[in-house]
């Protein structure tokens, strides 16, 4: 028994569990550190909590194409995170345009439904278009030509945009119906933040809904089990692909609009850091799992909003919330190593990968 | 019938696509911005080449793809084409008179209009508009119904007329530095662009003897060499590239030398991402983790700041840094050992910007100075020679990139290479045959480590200062597209991809803004096209392309041969 986990265990091994263990261990430190200082109220500790189930609920919707795609493809849409940026950068200006007139104020349910659909419209086009012209020809070419034809395209599109609407950033209008906090049971939610989880939850479910009970959905799901047995029990996989993509593209439209809510702000650039994070909480979750993603977003938000000041305020470093963009990639690294599968997940990252 | 519909289809979609295209490179700037650089003074600016090739281009595709082709249904097919490229853009101008477009599209602008309809009032100027656009789609099929040596000279007598022309300002720059020839200069060029009879000069020139040379080639050819002639014959020519190397910054003078240092700097790192990506196969996007810690070791060393360390001199920073960008090297490599393809990628991707997060952030700012970096870094000084200017630093670089050449070089066909190689085949294969697989990807790893921190050192020598902004992700996707454009695996691949990549958007400010536009379009170009690169080693040519018979005879047997000769234990 001994001998044999002996041989199991080399000295790779060994050496990838002490780095676990000393970041597990600094992790531990320095929560207990700080809850001794005694820095933030509860209520604080609330306020960081709901700001981290806002934007995990952003990611949970942007890692769902990741997540799909992943599950049909078996490979990663690097340039997902520019199909996120596309959305809201060009939704700006149906909703400056809205807010110009006034209509955004006096039916802000209306606008805002506009916005959305505008945006997830735009996401949804530049989705398919990604996969009819960069992906489709290179269906059956070894697999780092389509992804590095996905960092390419995702280059292409950020500057593309740079190149129509600008460099600088541009502003949303402020939506004052949402201005303000509701009290659910005591407890004071800023309403933005209240609308954000509330429509992710809302637009996950949907997303839940069409891949597990319509007739397309459960094509998707054969397509992603057995592409050739699904192709001969006459499913066309090109529109199951097709249609993967422009659902993954129209969560991710509506997710720039939940963003540019919590971020009021949008430039070329802003896909970036959402787009590796929701990758990032799609294996947390186990790539390729639809709840998966969401348990694995809505993590990877609270780690996020919590982490810093609860992990590394304790051990006297400095502005820590610099630091936050790094701990969704050390959740990544550490994630890869002791649990490739995420926590739901099949394993993938080493068997099929 | 049915025939004839489709054409009808294919006309109306490359029309449209054409007309799309060059939209779009109205709309993202280029026109304008191009728009001030005169291939022909006075006559045809690049700007307007923009507009018009995209269209030519889709004619000619379309026309090729045409069953048969007499002269009547070439020159009506591409000038369909050509007419509904120009549709699409009248189209804007219109759209632009009755609505101000520049609120959402930053670029349309008034200048863009004023391009478009050649400066004339709107009718006519539209009117103008789509027939050039379709006369320039007739040009696209005509050039079909040339014989192919005259359709050859032709084209490349206007590729040398376009390139001479865009980049005038360069060879004047050069040329002014040699007296005698500034007469010849003045006569063929103009104040921007090439004059007219410097047009019909090069013209006559380029085509005449790219067409005597279509004659030529055969005999050429049947010229048998001795081995000694030819042993003489390669050893002049590798003599006379060397002098040329060695003279090339005196020759060309200090701004084209800082260009040279550039893309000799980025020609380093993609050897050693060569290794990693071609090599083992290992897809690393955070390649500029280790550029930066080589450029902050040396920082740190030696910059004559108080915030240094030890306040080292160059030379004896430069093993420093090196060793500190392999450990990094080796520690990135361990937990990413069990990773594959898209994983490693992503996790790479991480780790570049950890450090760069970490460079910004105040934790490390007593060290590495935030945001405001490091100043006064120290230069290499042999005795009392200073290598203080670009003229000089090329020869340091140049000597980093003949080390860093000779090794890539050696190991491609030692027993790590084909290991590397083996691994990237199948690591499953690999290991069975007795490939071990830690130390070959540790030392992949460690090796790209190597070349990226020395790379970095010298970053930072010749800028004098470091900062973190010199280090985002844009920096690996750069090199990354350098060696995937060059041909992966490929040494030669990586100087064609750092001179095409990193020289020429430095060349041509112009391209500044549209520098990753480019990269972007050229690395899905590519990867559809032509996945082994420009200059592609000849195994991965087989690879990608089944057709064997393409590949000549010689490089085949190479390819296939050497394992056995040099890759024993």
């Amino acid at each position: 028994m001994l001998r044999t986990l002996r041989q199991r265990i080399t000295l790779t091994d060994i050496v990838i569990w002490i780095i676990g263990l000393a970041i597990a261990g600094v992790v531990i430190f320095g929560t207990i550190r700080t809850l001794e200082l005694h820095l933030y109220t509860g209520g604080g500790w609330i306020d960081l909590t709901i700001k981290g189930l806002a934007l995990g609920g952003v990611y949970a919707l942007i890692a769902m194409g990741y997540t799909m795609v992943y599950g049909i493809l078996k490979m990663i849409n690097f340039a997902h995170s520019e199909i996120f940026m596309s959305g809201p950068f060009t939704a700006v200006f149906v909703a400056l345009g809205l807010s110009n007139s006034g209509f955004l104020d006096r039916q802000p349910v209306i606008a805002l439904i506009i916005i959305t659909l505008v945006s997830a419209a735009v996401s949804m086009v530049f989705a398919i278009l990604l996969e009819r012209i960069c992906y489709r020809p290179l269906r059956t070419a070894p697999r780092l030509v389509p992804l590095i034809t996905a960092i390419g395209a995702s280059f292409f599109l950020q500057y593309m945009f740079r190149g129509l609407f600008g460099s600088q950033s541009r502003g949303y209008p402020t939506i004052n119906a949402l201005r303000g906090a509701w009290t659910f049971f005591g407890i004071q939610v800023f309403k933005v933040h209240a609308v954000v989880i509330i429509s992710a939850i809302v637009m996950m479910l949907v997303l839940y809904a069409i891949v597990q009970w319509t007739k397309i959905g459960k094509a998707m799901r054969a397509v992603s089990e057995d592409k050739e047995a699904a192709e001969l029990m006459g499913i066309d996989v090109d529109r199951i692909i097709v249609f993967t993509f422009a659902l993954g593209g129209a969560s991710a439209g509506i997710a720039g609009i939940l963003y540019v809510i919590l971020f009021p702000i949008v430039n070329f650039y802003m896909g970036f850091f959402p787009g590796i994070k929701a990758f990032t909480a799609a294996v947390l979750g186990g790539i390729g799992n639809v709840p998966g993603a969401f348990l694995g977003s809505i993590l990877l938000g609270l780690l996020e909003s919590l982490g810093p000041n609860l992990f590394l305020t304790g051990l006297n470093i400095p502005s820590p919330s610099q630091l936050k963009d790094a701990i969704a990639f050390i959740v990544l690294v550490l994630i890869l190593i002791f649990r490739p599968t995420g926590i739901l997940g099949e394993r993938i990252a080493q068997d099929k990968a | 019938m049915k025939s004839e519909s489709t054409s009808w289809v294919k006309i109306v979609q490359n029309g449209l696509l054409g007309g799309f295209i060059a939209l779009l490179l109205c709309t993202i700037g280029m026109v304008v911005t191009f728009d001030q650089l005169y291939v022909i003074s006075g006559v045809i600016t690049s700007g307007q080449l923009f507009v018009l090739f995209p269209i030519l281009f889709e004619s000619y595709l379309t026309v090729r793809r045409l069953p048969q082709k007499n002269n009547l249904n070439v020159l009506s097919t591409g000038g369909l084409v050509g007419l509904l490229g120009g549709v699409v853009l009248a189209i804007l101008v219109l759209l632009g008179q009755v609505i101000n477009l520049q609120n959402v599209l930053v670029n349309v602008s008034p200048d863009l209009f004023a391009l478009l309809t050649f400066r004339l009032p709107l009718a006519s100027g539209i009117l103008i508009l789509i027939i050039i656009s379709g006369v320039s789609g007739m040009i696209g099929g005509a050039i079909l119904l040339l014989p192919t040596r005259i359709r050859t000279a032709l084209t490349q007598a206007i590729l040398f007329i376009v390139i001479l022309g865009t980049f005038r300002d360069l060879i004047y720059t050069v040329i002014i530095r040699w007296g005698f020839l500034q007469y010849a200069f003045l006569w063929l060029f103009a104040q921007s662009g090439l004059s007219i009879i410097g047009a019909i000069v090069i013209f006559v020139i380029v085509g005449g003897l790219s067409y005597w040379r279509a004659g030529k080639e055969k005999i050429i050819t049947n010229v048998i060499r001795s081995p000694k002639q030819q042993r003489m014959y390669r050893w002049g020519s590798w003599g006379f590239i060397a002098i040329m190397i060695l003279l090339l910054p005196i020759i060309l003078g200090p701004y084209f030398s800082e260009i040279l240092d550039n893309v000799g700097i980025y020609v380093l790192m993609g050897l050693g991402l060569n290794i990693v990506v071609g090599f083992a196969g290992l897809l690393d996007l955070g390649y500029v983790a280790f550029y930066a810690i080589g450029a902050y070791t040396l920082g740190v060393f030696t910059t004559t700041e108080a915030v240094g360390l030890l306040h080292l001199s160059f030379w004896s920073a430069v093993p420093l840094a090196i060793i500190v960008a392999v450990f990094a090297g080796v520690v990135l490599g361990l937990p990413v050992l069990r990773m594959r393809g898209d994983y490693l990628a992503i996790v790479t991707l991480g780790f570049g910007e950890i450090i760069r997060i970490l460079v910004l952030s105040d934790w490390w700012q007593p060290l590495l100075g935030g945001p405001g970096g490091i100043v006064h870094i120290a230069q290499p000084t042999i005795a009392n020679f200073v290598f203080g200017d670009q003229q000089r630093l090329y020869y340091v670089i140049l000597v980093g990139i003949i080390i860093a050449g000779f090794i890539a070089i050696r190991l491609k066909d030692s027993h790590l290479g084909r290991s590397w190689m083996a691994l990237r085949e199948d690591e499953d294969v690999a290991q069975a045959m007795g490939i071990n697989k830690v130390a070959t990807k540790l030392l992949a790893f460690a090796m790209g480590a190597l070349f990226s921190g020395l790379g970095g050192a010298l970053f930072a020598t010749k800028i004098g200062s470091v900062y973190p902004q010199s280090f985002s992700f844009i920096v690996s996707i750069n090199i990354l597209s350098l060696i995937i454009i060059g041909g992966m695996g490929s040494i030669p691949g990586v100087f064609i991809g750092g001179l095409a990549l990193v020289g020429l958007p430095l060349l041509l400010t112009q391209f500044t803004d549209f520098r990753y536009l480019i990269y972007g379009a050229a690395l899905v170009f590519m990867m559809l096209v032509k996945p082994e690169g420009l200059s592609p080693e000849a195994r991965r040519r087989l690879e990608l392309h089944e057709e064997i018979a393409e590949i000549p005879q010689e490089e085949l047997t190479t390819a296939l041969k050497t394992p056995g000769e040099l890759g024993g234990k």
